[in-house]
């Protein structure tokens, strides 16, 4: 018996399909700024969110101690994650479904597409999910000749417009209601030409809508929230019920599944349950939770498939300081407290995973060393709101600076390896020229006599207004005041004299006046 | 107690006025500061910047610094180089592989506080007024910095010093604990974001009807001091150091070193 080999499987496996900026995060965001629709939607939204989250979270006596609890369980996840998806693939086998490995987007497009052949189907209704979505399903199947409907109202609406969610859990949080009813006079067959922006009336449009495409629909393809491995049972957590429709009524179900979404139980999931609404909706409890567990005769889809999907995920476990970001249960907390994606919105982080999970998650499933995402990282002013959101305690704002981190050693290692390809940016002189000036006290006390020269430069008005290169994104909106005749070095040395002995509380010597001058002790 | 005062780099080259007040704070409560000569800064800028490699001189030097003297404990007029003393100095000595700097790191780390956490938690100030001498008869804000606010939980500490101070006048800033957009290079690196944020900070401040908006870090004072002088708008900034600092006999005088048009000095 003769053998070919393979080879070693490359690795690490890295992301593919909707993970990418489409231009620089900067550019892309002044475009979004300018946007004053969007910058209102999205302020009243987000503030909207945020005040329920944080309504919901008070009320709780043990809400650190929950999200300690779900951060100790996906840590434990992410160590034994290769047992737990056997354990998980047995179960699940066991009870009907079959289980699908895919290595990337295009593994997982191209199972599902086949699976929906098989079943002579050219429509399907879908699940919102943010692994279809990630892996780019409803653009594959149209290439293939198979037309996927969203019913999730809000992807529903976005799928209409034929644009791109902006958020992961109100995809259409950048639309107001009159920009749906307008859409959905533009592209809904059948709909009632006197609608008005009701919301009761937009409701009533989609669920006939929608209605329709329920009961016609053979195969049903969803996401999934959680997959406990003790039972091999898959759950999605959702608000409308269009969810359940579509998990309950077609003959075949197919859902696309991040490895990481696995929780070793029921046990488990009962930390989750009470951690996901809070965190996503701002609802103590979510009003649809539907959980299966393969197939049951004569009762439900027949034919249960899951597609697990790895796309980067290894790689991302691979790194050590990044691999908690897999803790992500998507429930967007950390985009609607991000002072950064409340004004840009989420289109401007091109991957499906916008806001500050977006901004580590996306390059850690690409690699950082994927050109067109490495401005993600940077998109953060690190005020550590999201961290303080997070309710599996994911620090995304070491995340970030580990990234940055990794950026700037990758352009080096390209510098060293390919000679003059590359020059140094401003931004790496700058930063070499301040670690000199600032790795002593000599060296900035050095540094500090050419204050005087910003003194000049200021001139009568005591303050600098523009300055060149990058410092230009500075003084776009901000001076810079003359510096001071004196540092507190200079200060210190020539005229702070130890105070006499013993306190003098109360009578005060001069200090932080403008017109330093020797200290007097009482 | 003898105390070492870190005046961070921003400070020691651009306001001074915020390290003076410093050493006047502690001075009047009887205690005695020392300033270690061979001090530069906390190494953040590179740090949050990607630029490990080169943060790593910075923060050797600065543990170095912190470690010639004998004294009780190290002080900074700053939330967020405090936290990154705490936080970043062991991380970047543990990434280049150097175990003996993460734990000298650690041990610089652990002596050194914030300046309110200092007072309130150390030294028991509590009634600015009475303890320090504190008088300040205008009418400020307070923007609490988010290195303080969530990588220190230095919660209420500056404001309750704020508010025992003699004669000040406190107005709440709404959504106060939004970031003002600083970032460090962020503000360069995405200075359109940084702007909008600092926009909408500018304008919470302004809204208050505030003479000056006080804080805890001079970099953000910096940036939110630069946006109210382009705008024109009247309102200075100060460090809550200077505010205590400020006494009947030595008022602090308002226009701080962004010169601003109203002249509006001491009344």
């Amino acid at each position: 018996m003769s053998g070919t080999f393979l080879g070693m499987p490359s690795l690490p496996v890295f992301g593919i399909g909707n993970l990418h900026e489409h231009e620089p995060f900067p550019k892309a965001a002044r475009r979004e700024l300018g946007n004053p629709q969007l910058r209102a939607n999205l302020g009243h939204a987000t503030r909207t969110i945020r005040d329920k989250r944080l309504a919901v979270v008070s009320e709780l006596p043990d809400w650190e101690e929950l999200r300690e609890a779900g951060r100790a369980i996906k840590e434990s996840v992410m160590a034994r994650l290769p047992e737990l998806l056997e354990e998980f693939e047995a179960n699940f086998t066991a009870r009907g479904g079959t289980i699908h490995w895919a290595r990337d987007a295009g593994e997982a497009n191209r199972i599902v597409a086949a699976l929906i052949r098989d079943q002579g189907a050219t429509e399907v209704v879908k699940v919102k999910s943010m692994a279809t979505q990630e892996i780019g399903l409803n653009e594959y199947l149209e290439e293939q000749g198979i037309a996927a409907f969203e019913t999730d109202l809000a992807e529903l609406i976005v799928q209409l417009d034929h644009d791109k969610p902006s958020h992961i859990l109100v995809p259409a949080i950048h639309k107001n209601r009159s920009q749906v009813r307008d859409i959905f006079l533009r592209e809904m067959e059948g709909v009632d030409p006197e609608l008005t922006n009701e919301p009761a009336r937009l409701a009533a449009a989609a669920r006939a809508h929608l209605r329709r495409k329920f009961l016609s629909a053979k195969v049903a393809v969803s996401g999934a929230n959680f997959a406990l491995a003790d039972s091999g049972t898959l759950a999605v957590v959702e608000s409308e019920g269009n969810g359940r429709m579509c998990l309950t009524l077609p003959e075949t179900l197919i859902t696309v599944m991040g490895v990481e979404k696995l929780l070793p139980g029921w046990e488990d999931l009962e930390v989750f349950m009470q951690l996901l609404p809070r965190s996503s909706t701002g609802e103590r409890m979510n009003p649809y939770t539907s959980l299966w567990t393969g197939v049951t005769a004569d009762d439900g889809p027949q034919n249960v498939h899951l597609v697990l999907l790895d796309n980067g995920r290894s790689a991302a476990l691979a790194d050590e300081m990044g691999r908690s970001a897999l803790h992500c249960i998507r429930c967007s907390a950390c985009m609607n407290v991000c002072p950064v994606y409340e004004r840009t919105g989420g289109h401007a982080y091109g991957s499906t995973y916008p806001g500050p999970i977006g901004a580590i998650l996306s390059p850690l499933l690409t690699g950082i060393t994927a050109e067109e995402n490495n401005s993600l990282p940077y998109a953060s002013s690190l005020c550590g709101a999201c961290y303080d959101a997070c309710p599996v305690k994911i620090n995304i704002p070491d995340i970030l600076v580990h990234l940055r981190g990794e950026d700037v050693d990758s352009k080096r290692d390209k510098r060293g390896k390919r000679g003059r390809e590359r020059l140094p940016s401003q931004m790496d002189l700058g930063m070499k020229a301040a670690s000199w000036a600032l790795s002593s006290g000599k060296n900035l006390g050095l540094v500090e006599k050419a204050l005087p020269l910003g003194r000049l430069a200021a001139g009568p008005d005591r303050k600098i207004t523009k300055l060149p290169g990058i410092a230009a994104g500075w003084t776009q909106s901000r001076d810079i005041p003359a510096p001071p005749g004196q540092t507190f070095r200079q200060w210190w040395d020539k005229e702070h004299q130890a105070p006499a002995a013993g306190p003098g509380a109360g009578a005060a010597p001069a200090a932080g006046t403008e017109a330093p001058g020797p200290k007097e002790n009482p | 107690m003898r105390i070492a005062l870190f005046a961070t780099c921003i400070v020691d080259a651009m306001y001074p006025a915020t390290a003076r007040a410093t050493v006047s704070i502690l001075e009047r409560l009887g205690h005695e500061v020392i300033f270690p000569a061979g001090q530069a800064c906390c190494g953040q800028m590179h740090v949050n910047s990607g630029y490990l490699k080169e943060a790593l001189p910075v923060v050797a030097n600065h543990v170095k610094a912190f470690e010639q003297d004998e004294y009780d404990v190290a002080v900074a007029p700053s939330g967020s180089c405090v936290a990154s003393v705490q936080h970043q100095h062991p991380m970047v000595a543990r990434r280049s592989g150097d175990a003996g700097l993460e734990a000298r790191a650690a041990a610089v780390g652990h002596k050194t506080y914030e300046l309110s956490q200092l007072l309130v938690d150390v030294l028991g100030v509590t009634d600015a007024a009475a303890q320090l001498g504190s008088y300040f008869p205008h009418r400020i804000t307070y923007h609490p910095s988010c290195h303080g606010m969530r990588l220190l939980r230095l919660g209420d500490r500056q404001l309750d010093l704020l508010r025992s101070v003699g004669g000040i006048e406190l107005a709440e800033l709404p959504e106060a604990e939004q970031c003002c957009g600083f970032g460090g290079t962020f503000s360069m690196k995405n200075a359109d974001v940084s702007s909008a944020m600092l926009a909408d900070k500018t304008a919470n401040i302004c809204g208050t009807g505030a003479d000056l908006c006080a804080g805890g870090d001079a970099s953000c004072l910096m940036h939110i001091g630069g946006g109210l002088s382009r705008q024109g708008s009247g309102v200075t900034t100060m460090h809550f150091a200077e505010i205590l600092a400020s006494t009947v006999e030595n008022p602090a005088a308002v226009s701080g070193d962004v010169r601003l048009t109203t002249g509006r000095t001491a009344r």
